[in-house]
């Protein structure tokens, strides 16, 4: 075997990660993500041309409008994309599975139940439940997804199992969409306020919310960054990244804790919104050759504006009134997953 | 057969041969285990296996399809946990052994490493992970590493390609130079030689002997070729369950161990001190 010059290894081995076109990625996506939410803060009820004269003249009322109302929602729908993008490319990583996604441990369901609960609990014919009522939508919407997960990861048996946990994850949601289900068939005049809720919507976002995906986003950034390399390892198999010294109960716990923690904030403050957590990784991995530690800057850099168009689609296409997020993000992501698809047929 | 005979024998061979490497001594040996019994559920695949491999030596596991070949490596590389028996890695427990530390001083080779998206130089680097910890900043002595290791396998020219893009023997490589990156004082190797074509096969028995004589490498490799093990230094001979024997190539063929392994006569050709397989075959009908 003949050796190669010794520069061109030491250039191989310094160069092993794009660094270069992941800087250009970031610029775009924070490019796009400017004028976004420039564009987000001028769409609403009112007209375009109305709009952009608030905020070249405003006076009290629209003042509001632009910056309590529109503002929060622009900035906490890209946060919660960040953080479903986040969430799925970790998830990604774990599972060892390009179609794992962020509900794949119940989240989604457990979040419905929640709200489902608190909606009833509201609902002064019910006693008992008052406490849950207190919660309002989004603490209900959080508790149901941690609760989803712990119950998944109880019945799996611990986090070691990949197939027990995606089947218990299975299994899981499948209950408690049976249980939220049975509830709305006792109290159907709560249904249609729970289809605001599974269908997505960024209509609840105000700036506290935006504070706390925040603080969660920084919460689940930093640990997953500094696993990445872990997440590498697991690519070469379970036994291969134990053979190197990784503690795999530590690396799936954390990383697990961090989709968990990622999921249930997003779900709680847009409802559930599929697609995202799935396709923003997807992308990345399209356009960019990436390991793990540059997926998981890039994956919510991209959910983050993969959330925001949507949103904004959904209040352009029918205003003044407005679609549900979560069926723009089904329309785009599923068609972004057929396209894929069939180019994967055609190279096949 | 016993520790001491193994040991005096390899060290005859090796003073008849002139080679360069040190006299085995198997009282030190690497890694050594007693009694060793592992099962899968109700299959017992090895049953009281007692083994002494010495550093500075090629040792090659042969033996039948399904004979316990991997599970031995996977067991001693403390991936798989036995139902009786100790193993001593260094002199020291394997379960005693700190995770880092333990990883720093035995690297093992699975016999199918998965799919990966990335670079071939990316899974080379992940041979260092034991060296930083989590944190890993890649420091000189890392890049070092893997340059040597890139350069023993012949990685180097498509050291910037993903993994997926790699034809089945470039990637066998790759992961054999990640093992080698780790630079542990031992290897345990599944099948190392697997999609490689013979000169290449070659090439890693070359490589596999050079690490063991110049750097002092315990090396263990489970190898289904029989042209390719005969050409270690020293062989554990498996039959189903049961160790035949481990010691010398010449003590094997003396000994006829692999007709005992593989419960059919198996001829061994002595070709000027290289030892072939020959199948007993009928010539091709044209010939």
């Amino acid at each position: 075997m003949s050796a190669p010059p010794a520069v061109d290894l030491r250039h191989a081995i310094r160069g092993r990660s794009d660094w270069g076109r992941l800087a250009v990625w970031v610029s775009t996506c924070a490019a796009i993500t400017l004028v976004l939410t420039g564009l987000s803060l001028v769409v609403g009820t009112s007209s375009a041309e109305t709009s952009l004269g608030w905020i070249f003249a405003p006076d009290a009322q629209s003042a509001v409008i632009l910056w309590d109302i529109r503002l929060p929602r622009a900035v906490g729908a890209w946060l919660a994309g960040a953080l479903l993008g986040l969430s799925g490319a970790v998830a990604q990583g774990v599972f060892r599975n390009p179609l794992a996604e962020p509900y794949l441990l119940g989240t989604a369901s457990g979040a419905a139940l929640g709200v489902t609960l608190s909606l009833l609990a509201a609902d002064a014919s019910i006693g008992g439940l008052a406490w849950a009522g207190q919660l309002g939508v989004t603490g209900a919407a959080c508790i149901g997804a941690a609760g989803a997960i712990v119950l998944t990861i109880t019945l799996a048996r611990g986090v070691l199992e990949t197939a027990s946990l995606l089947l218990a994850g299975i299994v899981i949601a499948f209950l408690l969409t049976a249980v939220t289900s049975l509830l709305l068939l006792t109290k159907p005049e709560i249904w249609r306020a729970m289809q605001t809720f599974l269908l997505g919507s960024t209509g609840f976002l105000s700036w506290s919310s935006v504070i706390l995906l925040g603080i969660v986003f920084l919460v689940c950034i930093v640990p997953s960054t500094l696993l990445a390399r872990g997440l590498d390892a697991l690519t070469l198999g379970e036994d291969t990244a134990q053979s190197l010294g990784l503690s795999l109960p530590v690396l799936r716990l954390t990383l697990l804790g961090v989709t968990a923690l990622g999921t249930a904030a997003a779900v709680g403050q847009i409802g559930v919104v599929g697609f995202v957590g799935l396709v923003a990784p997807h992308l990345v991995r399209e356009t960019l050759s990436v390991n793990h530690r540059q997926l998981l800057i890039a994956a919510p850099l991209c959910g983050g504006v993969l959330l925001q168009a949507a949103d904004l689609v959904s209040r352009w296409v029918v205003r003044p009134a407005e679609l549900p997020v979560g069926a723009v993000t089904a329309c785009v992501g599923g068609a972004y997953l057929v396209i894929l698809l069939w180019r994967r047929n055609r190279v096949g | 057969m016993s520790a001491s005979e193994g040991g005096a024998a390899a060290g005859t061979r090796a003073a008849a041969s002139a080679a360069t490497s040190p006299a085995a001594s198997a009282a030190v040996s690497a890694i050594s285990c007693r009694n060793l019994s592992v099962s899968f559920g109700r299959r017992l695949v090895l049953k009281d296996v007692s083994l002494d491999v010495p550093a500075g030596h090629w040792t090659a596991v042969v033996g039948p399809n399904g004979c316990g070949k991997s599970t031995l490596l996977r067991t001693l590389a403390g991936l798989t946990q036995p139902d009786a028996g100790s193993i001593l890695l260094g002199g020291r427990p394997l379960g005693e052994w700190p995770r880092w530390a333990r990883a720093r001083h035995l690297a093992w080779l699975s016999q199918s490493s998965g799919q990966s998206e990335l670079t071939a130089a990316e899974v080379i680097g992940l041979g260092r992970v034991a060296h930083g910890g989590w944190l890993a900043r890649s420091r000189e002595s890392d890049d070092a590493a893997i340059a040597r290791a890139m350069t023993a396998t012949g990685t180097g020219a498509f050291a910037a390609r993903r993994l997926s893009t790699l034809s089945g023997g470039e990637r066998q490589r790759v992961h054999l130079a990640r093992t080698l990156a780790v630079e542990a004082p031992v290897l345990l190797l599944d099948e190392p030689t697997t999609h490689l074509d013979p000169p290449h096969q070659e090439d890693v028995a070359r490589l596999l002997r050079g690490q063991a004589r110049e750097r002092g490498t315990c090396v263990l490799s489970a190898i289904h070729d029989l042209s390719v093990a005969l050409a270690a230094d020293r062989l554990i001979v498996l039959g189903y369950r049961a160790l035949i024997g481990q010691g010398s190539v010449r003590e094997a063929l003396a000994g006829d161990w692999l007709s005992a392994a593989f419960q059919t006569p198996m001829q061994i050709i002595d070709h000027a001190g290289v030892h072939l397989w020959r199948p007993a075959l009928e010539p091709p009908s044209d010939a």
